[in-house]
């Protein structure tokens, strides 16, 4: 066994151990935990690809954003572990036979012949100073501009539409404006009363 | 002498690889740890003299023994587990605090030949390892099962967030000037003195960089998650001991890496400031580690002079000065690239 191939194991088994986990556990902060780790195996298979730019964008995206925005979510929320398992048994014929035959049609769809071994021959290896990077830029920019484009847009109004689906504006908060704050002057929140003293007169 | 190279040629080349890279890390990690006990040394002193005081003084002659007794204070310290904390993630809160910000060092030229691993996507891997290092303190706050902790990494995690954006936003800008994500590239393409730095062409990316640099790791004037005035000591409220001195050993190992990143993207890393004769007499290394100092100068500066921001200011800066500078800066070097006759400005 070479190195690239103990690692691929290695990682894949972390990988599926993960995987499972985040399925099994209770607890939906450790839940979130171990499809961190599931994403980060992920990675690491990726790199024996020789797809140093996928990998790392994975990490840097699902890793480092999503899933701390995740966590976030679940750890806020505080969610009520035995309200969860309620019904379990309710589900499970239908969560059963759901399942079922979604492993029967991945065993028909892989036997088809479509992901066959010779369907897919061994990528050659590049030398050390290969760019993916660079190689993946240009095609991203050239060949498939527009449905990059595209995916750019939809994303985009997507984001608007999550932005003003759950912005509201609250009358009982006291945010004040940063702009005015700063140029806030002296006679805008102060005033000099003068007041005639009432025993400056008995002094004399 | 001659059967220790007998041993060693006799070895297999998988060994010679292994203890060679193993040696080369421990060539790079001491001198960080040490760095960063001075570091801690240097912060006390340099702010006890700009609040007119003297800062410690007593272990050893003007003071220079401190970091080593507190590192021995530390260690013989009762490492407490708080009640219902979960004891598994709550040791491994440190570790995996403590891990990117020593493994990121992995891809620092400090030199044009003295890089541990030259590797094409460096800009990328530190951007995605810098990242990794909010799961220690998201999970050190939910380990610990303390209202405070939470409350540190609820923060944490939210400021992380917004200053990476613009953070990887500014290191784009440096991807477009330079053409490559390796940072030994990066640094040859500033080659030729001080007019050459990035500084100058991407002074917008520059100072949001550092700006976020410095929220990135928590530091004042951005450190509201461990806000003492509010939530105590914030995500390591409940940590002591060892567990709490590998926080700390994080926290400046970070410092130390922004402001050697700082240097390596924005500053000519290991180049001179002239390209003449006295400046050229100084080794290339030695110029790298001066210009690190002064810009990790400014994270205690900073700390001396700022006070801590509001935290919705915090994130008002983030999303909405910070990402707006750097999205307009990028088109800028982008039109000014491919559209005047201006673009070698920006190479």
């Amino acid at each position: 066994m070479t190195f690239i191939q103990f690692a691929f194991y290695f990682f894949a088994a972390v990988l599926i151990f993960a995987a499972t986990m985040v399925v099994t556990i209770r607890n939906p902060v450790k839940a979130a935990l171990f499809l961190v780790l599931a994403f980060f195996s992920a990675a690491c298979v990726w790199l024996t690809l020789e797809a140093e730019f996928l990998a790392i964008v994975l990490v840097l995206v699902y890793v480092g954003a999503v899933m701390v925005l995740f966590l976030f979510v679940v750890m806020m929320l505080n969610i009520n572990l035995e309200r969860l398992r309620e019904g379990f048994a309710e589900y499970l014929p239908i969560g059963g036979v759901i399942a079922v035959l979604m492993v029967l049609e991945l065993i028909i769809v892989l036997n088809a012949g479509g992901f066959a071994e010779e369907q897919f021959p061994r990528p050659e290896g590049h030398a050390a100073s290969y760019s993916n990077t660079k190689d993946l830029g240009r095609l991203l920019y050239t060949f498939y501009v527009y449905p990059f484009e595209l995916a750019a847009i939809i994303l985009l109004v997507a984001i608007v539409a999550a932005i003003t689906l759950t912005l509201r504006k609250r009358p009982d908060t006291k945010y004040i404006n940063p702009a005015d704050q700063v140029t806030v002057k002296k006679e805008d929140r102060l005033r000099i009363v003068k007041m005639p003293s009432a025993t400056s007169g008995d002094r004399s | 002498m001659e059967w220790l190279t007998q041993i060693w040629l006799s070895t297999p080349s998988w060994v010679q690889i292994s203890v060679i890279s193993l040696l080369k890390i421990v060539a790079i990690l001491i001198p960080l740890v040490l760095a960063v006990a001075y570091y801690t040394f240097a912060e006390r002193k340099i702010i006890g003299y700009m609040q007119i005081r003297i800062g410690p003084n007593r272990v050893g002659p003007r003071g220079w023994l401190q970091p080593i007794a507190d590192v021995v204070k530390l260690l013989f310290k009762e490492a407490l587990i708080p009640t219902n904390a979960n004891r598994f993630l709550f040791l491994l809160a440190p570790v995996i605090t403590l891990t990117p910000a020593l493994a990121a060092w992995a891809v620092i030229p400090f030199s044009d030949h003295l890089v541990l691993a030259d590797i094409d996507a460096g800009l990328l891997y530190i951007l995605a390892l810098t990242s990794m290092g909010v799961y220690g303190v998201i999970i050190a706050g939910w380990a610990s099962n303390s209202k405070y902790a939470f409350l540190g990494a609820m923060r944490s995690a939210a400021q992380i967030v917004a200053y990476e954006i613009a953070m990887g936003f500014a290191l784009v800008g440096v991807l477009m000037a330079a053409g490559s994500l390796n940072l030994r590239e990066i640094v040859l393409a500033q080659e030729g003195g001080l007019h050459h730095w990035y500084v100058w062409p991407l002074l917008p990316l520059f100072l949001v960089y550092f700006i976020s640099g410095v929220a990135e790791t928590n530091r004042a004037p951005f450190d509201v998650a461990e806000g003492e005035s509010e939530i105590v000591a914030g995500f390591h409220v409940e940590y002591s001991g060892m567990n709490f001195a590998l926080f700390f050993l994080a926290e400046y190992a970070n410092m130390l890496l922004i402001s050697t990143l700082t240097v390596v993207l924005f500053l000519g890393g290991w180049e001179p400031l002239f390209h003449v004769a006295p400046f050229t007499w100084i080794p290339p290394l030695f110029w790298l580690l001066g210009k690190i100092v002064i810009v990790a100068f400014f994270f205690l500066w900073f700390r001396a002079t700022f006070p801590r921001y509001r935290y919705d200011q915090i994130m008002r800066l983030g999303w909405k000065v910070f990402i707006p500078v750097t999205l307009v800066w990028i088109a800028v070097i982008g039109i000014f690239t491919f559209y005047t006759p201006f673009g070698y400005w920006f190479h």
